[in-house]
């Protein structure tokens, strides 16, 4: 099996020894069009989504993904991946969204770097022990469609999010220690 | 929510900011009509100065931190981060722009210093960048906080050769660690000027444990990739971008280059037809006295 991290911009080299650490099969950087068709599951971690989005137009990789994603290949995103994942983001004209999960996004609504935070969530779906999640400029999850389901809240607002094969986090399981997303990931991809 | 909690200003939410910039492209900029070409041309980042390098370099004068007014227009322009340049060792400069609230304050070299010493970096709840010429000031730098390193290079001269002797010199020295034991260690941070501890640390990662940039000197998207291809995590470009004639194709042509660093064919592509680079100085013809690299070591 393989997993792919989408590799334009951002954290890419810290999910890659993320998933390493708890996965046997092959972890590859997908930076060209045709990379994502040779995997199991796609990352696409945090960084500038509107950097990432408009180099994965550019290369030709928006509606490759896209079509992926609608065929079931699992997906994780995590902040700005969760923002490109989504399929609206509040009061910004976005052309860049893969639309791929039923939420609405703000950004920036937690606040600026001054406001980046770490605190402990909660997830039935990785156990019982709390999780130090790590917020960066983190977007905000305004609403959540039918079908979603929310796995994680912080402060009254969904943090993580599932829909079939999309899981959405708005904080970085790359950044804690903790590999229970990335297990909770690879179990969606082994089916 | 329990406030208790919740913590901010880590050192893992503050090295982790610079993380998310890695592979961008970070543009100086210095009104909020610059600052839009520059996010629409996919920066990661912006950086808000008064003048670019290459202009500071012509008015002469002391340089200082940016007029709060003209950040913080650009800050409420913008959705990318915003960064803010402060005078080295001026740290009331630097706690005027935290309550500004930008999100990454360079402690720059291209600024006049006010003191020999740095910042205190630590007591900050926002993350800084400085730049060095090596490994013990990167080292320095680390150790008083710093989230992010980048090669000084020589700032405002479009002469791309400072930060690609910089880069080189750094990545050198990491290399030069490796397979040392605890001994060698202990001198070779006698003989960087830097602590043990964080001289251990970069040995066995075999890498800067901060993010590390490039700067100084870029003005063509092929500058940018062999900045990348040298090893930087991402890149600063400073007077290159609104110095050059076409600054909207240029700034797009840099993003592009970065993400297509490895692909020469593309890169000749996006290369074609972009007008002048800026016109710069050659490195080499500049007075010792007249060089920024050289300030705060």
């Amino acid at each position: 099996m393989r997993i792919g991290v989408i590799s334009i911009q951002g954290n890419v080299s810290e999910h890659i020894d993320a998933f390493r650490k708890v996965f046997d099969g092959e972890v590859m950087r997908v930076q060209n069009r045709g990379d994502a068709r040779c995997c199991d599951g796609l990352v696409i971690p945090g960084g500038e989504s509107t950097t990432i989005g408009r180099a994965l137009e550019m290369k030709g990789m928006r509606d490759e993904i896209k079509k992926l994603g609608e065929d079931g290949t699992p997906m994780m995103g995590t902040c700005a991946g969760l923002i490109l994942l989504s399929k609206e983001v509040y009061v910004e004209e976005r052309s860049d969204l893969l639309g791929l999960l039923g939420v609405t996004i703000e950004r920036n609504a937690y606040g600026r770097q001054r406001e980046s935070f770490e605190a402990e969530i909660c997830a039935d779906s990785i156990g019982k022990a709390p999780f130090n999640a790590v917020f960066i400029r983190a977007p905000l999850i305004r609403g959540v469609d039918n079908g979603v389901k929310v796995l994680a809240e912080y402060d009254g607002r969904p943090v993580a999010v599932r829909e079939k094969n999309i899981l959405g986090l708005s904080f970085h399981p790359e950044l804690s220690e903790d590999l229970r997303f990335q297990k909770l990931f690879l179990k969606m991809v082994k089916g | 929510m329990k406030l208790e909690d919740l913590r901010h200003g880590t050192e893992l939410l503050k090295r982790g900011f610079a993380k998310m910039q890695k592979g961008g492209v970070i543009m100086d900029v210095i009104n909020v009509e610059q600052a839009m070409i520059a996010e629409d041309a996919g920066a990661v980042a912006v950086m808000a100065l008064h003048a670019v390098p290459a202009d500071i370099r012509k008015m002469g004068g002391v340089a200082r931190m940016a007029d709060p007014a003209i950040i913080e227009a650009i800050m409420d322009a913008l959705t990318i981060p915003v960064m803010a340049k402060v005078r080295i060792g001026h740290f009331v400069e630097a706690e005027i722009l935290e309550a500004l609230g930008v999100d990454m304050i360079d402690e720059s070299e291209v600024l006049t210093p006010v003191d020999e010493h740095h910042i205190d970096k630590r007591g900050f709840n926002i993350p800084f960048v400085c730049g060095a010429r090596d490994l013990g000031e990167a080292l320095r730098r680390i150790d008083e906080g710093a989230a992010m390193v980048r090669t000084k290079g020589e700032a405002g001269t479009g002469d791309v050769k400072e930060a690609v002797r910089h880069m080189k010199i750094i990545l050198g020295e990491i290399r030069s660690l490796k397979g040392k034991d605890e001994e060698e260690l202990h001198d070779a941070a006698k003989r960087l000027v830097s602590p043990y501890e964080i001289v251990f640390e970069t040995a066995r990662l075999q890498r800067l444990p901060v993010v590390n940039f490039a700067a100084g000197g870029i003005a063509t998207p092929a500058d940018a990739a062999l900045m990348m291809k040298l090893g930087a995590d991402g890149i600063f470009v400073g007077s290159g971008i609104f110095k050059s004639e076409d600054p909207q194709n240029m700034a797009n042509a840099i993003v592009e280059a970065v993400n297509n660093y490895d692909n020469p064919s593309k890169l000749a592509e996006i290369s074609k037809g972009l007008g002048g680079a800026m016109k710069g100085i050659d490195v080499g013809t500049l007075p010792s006295g007249e060089m920024l690299q050289t300030r705060g070591m």
